[in-house]
C-alpha cells in the first residue's frame, strides 16, 4: 500500500490499498465493507479499511470493465465511494429437503460474491435428512442422511465451504434447527425425539426433541460443542420454528412434567423451557444466536444480543412483527417477503426489489436494529438440477 | 440407475412364481400383475417394500395400455446381451434408424458397464436373458421414412428367457417398445442388471403428442433442442412444434431470403443454418419425432420486417406514417409473391406433411390506421370488419401452402374468425378461457383439433403443478363420439419469454411428463398417488 510511483498512460495497474487488513481472519457482522474506487487515466486505486471492502471493490471494478466491438477492454474514468446499507445480507440454502453437492454450494458462493451477499445461511439438516457428518455422533448422518456415503458433508467438505466463503468475504452461519424439524436426528440418536402416543400406547412415530429428559441436554451440549468449534462465526442459527405440539400433548410423561412445572396446558412454555436451556448452552460456548421469530413470539427469555429472524408473511403481518421485535430491543433479520422458492410466472424479481425493509411503524433507533435480511431458497422442490436458474 | 433390494428366487421362488403367474392371469388384468400394497401416505420418506411386489425402479412412464409383470426375474449380462433383428422382420442391419436405436438403448441400460470385459461368469442365480429380438411386421418398415400422423406406434413386448421379443408394425412402434424395455431393466444392490418377466401390449391413445419450443423470444442453442428431443423420446412424445420465429427475432436462416436472419436474428451467433435445421430434423426422425415448424403470420412478424422491406404494414399517425410497423401487409401483391417463394422453401426444407401457419393474436390497430388498407377494405366490401381482411390474407396463405401439398395447423383464431379452411386443417386450441367449448365448436364444425390451452408450461407456479396438467381430460367436452375422434392429441407449450438454455430443461421436465402420460396412456389412468410414485422414479431415471 502507498506506492508513489506514477504508472504510465494508460495505467496498467490497479493498486489495492487496505488500511487494517485482517487477511487471515473471518468476516463478522461488524466487518467494514466500505471501499473507494478511483479510476483515472494515470491511476487506478482501490482503497478500503479492511480486506472485506477490497473484495467488494474488486467485484465492482470487474463489473466496470467493458469490451468494445473490436475486443478492446476499456473502463470509464470513475469515482466510487461505496458501503453496504445493511450489514447482514444473506442467502439461505436448504440441504436437507434435497442434498446439494459441494459444487452447487461453491457455485452459489461465487454468485453471492457477484452480488455482494455476505452471509451464507446453511440450513443444513431438517426432517427429511441429516447430511452433516458429526465427529462426535457419526450415527446421526449414518442413519439420517439420504445416503450415508454420497449424501453427506464430511468435516473436510464443511471446511472447504467455510474457507471458500471466507475468501469471498462471506460468513457461514449454520442452522441446526430444533426442537422441531428434527425427524432425521431420531434414527441416529435413539431417545432424543419425543415418542408419540395413541391413547395409552406408543404410536411408533416421533415428534420434536424430548424436552423433559436430562439425556437430551447432555446430547445437545456435546453436539453443539462440536458445532461451535467447527463453525467459526460468532453466530449460530438455532431454528426454533414451527414446533408441532401434537406429539408432546399425546405423551403422558410430558403432560406430567407440564403439571410439575406449572405450565398448565400452555405448550409454548415447554417450548421456551427447552429453548432457554439450549440458548444457555450455546452461550456457554461463547456463541451468539439467531432464532426464528416463534422463539420471540412465544415469550422465551433470550439474551439481549439475540437476532430474531422474521419469516412469516402473515399472522402477524411481517411489518408488524418487525416493529414488535425491534420495539422489544432485539435486532431483526427480514426474510418474510423473500422466500424465493415461491416461484411464479413472469418478472417476480420486481416484488422482491420493491420491499423496503424499514417500512414499518417505529422510532429511528428501532429501525437501527434491523441488521439486514436473507433471501431463502427452501429445498422442497429444489436440487442441483434447478437451483441456479431458480435462485438467480 | 437406482438399485432395488433384489432377492434370489431359487426353486421355491420359481414355484411361488408359477403360482403367482396363474393367480395373476386369473386375477388382475391391465395393470401391474402383482397385488398392490395399501396406497402409501404422501411422505417424503416413504420406504419401498419389495415384498409388496411393486418394484418402482422398473415402473414405466407413460403407463402402457396393457402391462403384466411377473415376479420371475431375468438377468442380463452387459457384454453378452444383444438387441438384434428377429427372424421374419422386414427390417435388418440396413435399417439405420434401428441400428442407431439399438446402440442408444444399450447405452441407456448399461451405461459404461458394457465397456468392461467381465470374463468370469458369475453364479447364475437367475435365468439369463440373452437377447431382445426386434421384429417389424409391415412389409414397409419405414426405416428411411419420416414419422407421420398416421404412423403405427403400437408394439408387443414379451420378456421371458432366453430371448425377449419386441414386435411392431413399423419402426416407430419398435422405438416406443425399446424405450419401455429400457425402463424395465434395472440394477439390483449388487450391480446385476435384472428385468422382470413381462408381457406388454401398448399403443398411444392420441396420435399427436407434442412439445412446443419457442426459439424466437430466446434463441436456444442446438444442444438444448437435441437434449429436449432425447427427453421427449423418454416420454414417448412424437411431435416437436418448432415455433422458430416471432416478433423478437428471426433465427431461421433462409436460403431464398438470407436477409431475414441477417437483419432479424439477435446476432449471427443466434441463427439456425440449413445444416442445423437438418440436424434437428434427422435427430428427431431417429427418435420417431415429427418436426412441425411454425412460421406464424400475419401477426407476430416484427422481426420479418427487418430483412424484408415492405412486408409489414406501415402504421399511420393521422396522415403520416408513424415509423412503426404492424402485421404483414395483406393488400400488396408483393406480399404474396414473397410468401409463395418463402413457403416453397419451407415446404422443401421440412419434410413433415404439415406446416403450422400461426394466425394468432393479430392486432388490427395498425391496419385501421393505414389509409391504403382502408381503401382496400372498402373495395373488397369488408366494411370495418378487419377479421375479414385477416381471413382474406390467411386464405391466400393456406392456398399457397396447399399448392405445395402440405397440410396446415393453425391457431384457433383463424377458425374463430371464420376463414375458409380445407377439411383436413388441424386447429390448435390455445386460449385458456372456455377451451372446452372451443373443442366442441371446432370438432362440431368437422375439424381436427389439438389441445394446448391447459398445458402452457411456461406458466410456472410453486409446488406440484404437474398434478393439474395430469388431471386434464382432453375429451371432457360436449360432443358426439365422432367429434371426440377429431381430437388427435395435444401439446405442452414452453413459450420463451422467460426461458433460455439456462433454465429450459428443469422448467420443462418432468412437468411435461405429466402431459406425456395423459396423451399416451389409457383414459382411466388417473390416480395421482400412483402417478407420483412412477413419476418420481421416472424423473431420476431421466437424469
Amino acid at each position: 500500500a502507498g506506492h508513489e510511483q506514477p504508472c504510465g498512460k494508460p495505467c496498467a495497474q490497479l493498486l489495492v490499498s487496505v488500511a487494517s487488513p485482517g487477511c487471515d481472519g473471518f468476516p463478522s457482522l461488524d466487518s467494514k465493507e466500505s471501499y473507494e474506487l478511483s479510476i483515472a487515466e494515470d491511476s487506478l486505486l482501490l482503497s478500503a479499511d479492511a480486506v472485506w471492502g477490497a473484495l467488494r471493490g474488486l467485484e465492482t471494478f470487474s463489473q466496470l470493465v467493458g469490451r468494445d466491438e473490436d475486443g478492446t477492454y476499456y473502463i470509464n474514468e470513475t469515482e466510487i465511494m461505496d458501503f453496504p446499507r445493511f450489514h447482514h445480507r444473506g442467502l439461505l440454502l436448504d440441504t436437507s429437503r434435497h442434498y446439494l453437492p459441494l459444487r452447487a454450494i461453491l457455485q452459489t458462493l461465487d454468485v453471492m460474491a457477484y452480488n455482494k451477499f455476505n452471509v451464507f445461511h446453511w440450513h443444513i439438516v431438517d426432517d427429511p435428512s441429516f447430511p452433516y457428518e458429526s465427529v462426535t455422533f457419526p450415527e446421526l448422518s449414518r442413519k439420517g442422511a439420504f445416503n450415508a456415503v454420497t449424501h453427506v458433508y464430511t468435516a473436510s467438505d464443511v471446511k472447504t465451504v467455510i474457507e471458500y466463503a471466507r475468501l469471498r468475504g462471506i460468513r457461514v452461519i449454520a442452522e441446526f434447527d430444533t426442537p422441531g424439524h428434527t425427524l432425521s436426528w431420531g434414527p441416529g440418536a435413539p431417545g432424543l425425539l419425543t415418542p408419540c402416543y395413541l391413547g395409552k400406547n406408543l404410536s411408533g412415530t416421533y415428534g420434536p426433541i424430548n424436552p423433559i429428559l436430562n439425556s437430551t441436554y447432555e446430547f445437545v451440549t456435546s453436539f453443539f460443542q462440536e458445532v461451535s468449534t467447527v463453525f467459526p462465526d460468532f453466530f449460530l442459527h438455532l431454528g426454533g420454528d414451527e414446533v408441532d405440539f401434537t406429539c408432546w400433548k399425546s405423551n403422558p410423561k410430558i403432560r406430567a412434567f407440564m403439571q410439575e412445572m406449572g405450565f398448565g396446558d400452555d405448550f409454548t412454555k415447554l417450548e421456551s423451557f427447552y429453548i432457554q436451556r439450549l440458548l444457555d448452552i450455546i452461550s456457554s460456548f461463547g456463541k451468539g444466536y439467531v432464532v426464528w421469530q416463534e422463539v420471540f413470539d412465544n415469550g422465551a427469555k433470550v439474551r439481549p444480543d439475540t437476532i430474531v429472524h422474521v419469516w412469516k408473511e402473515n399472522s402477524p403481518p411481517y411489518k408488524q412483527e418487525m416493529a414488535e421485535v425491534t420495539k422489544a430491543g432485539y435486532r431483526a433479520l427480514l426474510s418474510a417477503p423473500w422466500y424465493l422458492n415461491h416461484i411464479s410466472y413472469g418478472q417476480d424479481w420486481m416484488q422482491a426489489y420493491q420491499v423496503e425493509p424499514l417500512q414499518f411503524e417505529g422510532a429511528p433507533e428501532q429501525k437501527g436494529l434491523v441488521i439486514g435480511g436473507e433471501a431463502c431458497m427452501w429445498g422442497e422442490y429444489v436440487d442441483v438440477t434447478n437451483l441456479t436458474p431458480r435462485l438467480w | 440407475r437406482r438399485s432395488t433390494m433384489g432377492r434370489a428366487m431359487g426353486l421355491a421362488g420359481l414355484l411361488v412364481g408359477l403360482f403367482l403367474v396363474s393367480a395373476v392371469l386369473v386375477g388382475t388384468s391391465l395393470r401391474h400383475g402383482v397385488p398392490r400394497a395399501e396406497p402409501e401416505p404422501e411422505l417424503d420418506l416413504a420406504e419401498w417394500d419389495p415384498a409388496s411386489g411393486a418394484f418402482p425402479e422398473d415402473s414405466p412412464w407413460p403407463l402402457p395400455q396393457s402391462l403384466r409383470t411377473f415376479p420371475r426375474q431375468l438377468q442380463l449380462a452387459p457384454d453378452r446381451f444383444q438387441i438384434v433383428h428377429g427372424a421374419g422382420s422386414s427390417a435388418g442391419p440396413a435399417c439405420q434408424l434401428l441400428q442407431d436405436a439399438f446402440r442408444r438403448y444399450y447405452e441407456y441400460m448399461f451405461g459404461y458397464s458394457g465397456w468392461r470385459q467381465r470374463g468370469r461368469k458369475g453364479l447364475a442365480a437367475k435365468p439369463e436373458l440373452a437377447q431382445l429380438q426386434v421384429v417389424i411386421a409391415s412389409p414397409e418398415p419405414g426405416c428411411d421414412g419420416y414419422p407421420q400422423l398416421a404412423s403405427s406406434e403400437a408394439y408387443h413386448l414379451t420378456i421371458t428367457e432366453p430371448v425377449a421379443v419386441l414386435k411392431a408394425d413399423e419402426v416407430w412402434g419398435a422405438l416406443r417398445g425399446l424405450e419401455t424395455f429400457s425402463q424395465l431393466v434395472h440394477e439390483d444392490d449388487y450391480g446385476s442388471f435384472l428385468v422382470n418377466a413381462s408381457e406388454i401390449y401398448d399403443f398411444p391413445r392420441f396420435a399427436h403428442r407434442g412439445i412446443l419450443l419457442d426459439t424466437s423470444r430466446h434463441y436456444l442453442p442446438l444442444k438444448s433442442i437435441l437434449t429436449n428431443l432425447d427427453a421427449m423420446a423418454f416420454n414417448k412424445f412424437n411431435v416437436l412444434h418448432w415455433h422458430i420465429v416471432d416478433d423478437q427475432s428471426f433465427p431461421y436462416q433462409s436460403i431464398y431470403f438470407p436477409e431475414l436472419s441477417n437483419k432479424g436474428a439477435y446476432s449471427y451467433n443466434h441463427i439456425y443454418t440449413p445444416t442445423d435445421v437438418h440436424l434437428v430434423i434427422e435427430y428427431a426422425r431417429l427418435r420417431g419425432i415429427r418436426v412441425i415448424p411454425e412460421f406464424d403470420t400475419p401477426g407476430h412478424t416484427q422481426s420479418w420486417g427487418q430483412g424484408q422491406k415492405d412486408l409489414l404494414t406501415p402504421c399511420y399517425s393521422g396522415k403520416q406514417p408513424s415509423g412503426s410497423f404492424g402485421p404483414v401487409n395483406p393488400i400488396l401483391n408483393t406480399t404474396y409473391d414473397f410468401m409463395t417463394k418463402f413457403f416453397e422453401e419451407i415446404s422443401s426444407v421440412f419434410p413433415d406433411d404439415y406446416i403450422h401457419l400461426g394466425g394468432d393474436e393479430v392486432s388490427f390497430d395498425c391496419w385501421q390506421s393505414n389509409p391504403k388498407v382502408n381503401e382496400f377494405m372498402k373495395k373488397q366490401g369488408f366494411g370495418i370488419d378487419y377479421a375479414k381482411l385477416e381471413s382474406y390474407y390467411i386464405q391466400k396463405i393456406l392456398d399457397i401452402v396447399s399448392s405445395y401439398n402440405k397440410g396446415y395447423v393453425i391457431w384457433q383464431e383463424v377458425f374463430d374468425n371464420k376463414a375458409q379452411l380445407k377439411p383436413d386443417t388441424v386447429i390448435e386450441v390455445w386460449m385458456a378461457n372456455n377451451y372446452v367449448q372451443e373443442l366442441s365448436r371446432v370438432t362440431g364444425a368437422g375439424f381436427t383439433a389439438i389441445l394446448a390451452a391447459p398445458w402452457y408450461l411456461d406458466y410456472i407456479s410453486y409446488g406440484q403443478d404437474w398434478k393439474k396438467y395430469y388431471s386434464v381430460e382432453p375429451l371432457n367436452f360436449l360432443g358426439s363420439e365422432k367429434q371426440k375422434k377429431l381430437v388427435i392429441g395435444g401439446e405442452a407449450c414452453l413459450w420463451g419469454e422467460f426461458v433460455d438454455a439456462t433454465n429450459l430443461t428443469p422448467r420443462l421436465w418432468p412437468r411435461a411428463s405429466a402431459v406425456g402420460e395423459r396423451l399416451w396412456s389409457s383414459r382411466n389412468v388417473t390416480d395421482l398417488k400412483d402417478a407420483y410414485k412412477r413419476l418420481s422414479n421416472h424423473r431420476c431415471r431421466m437424469l
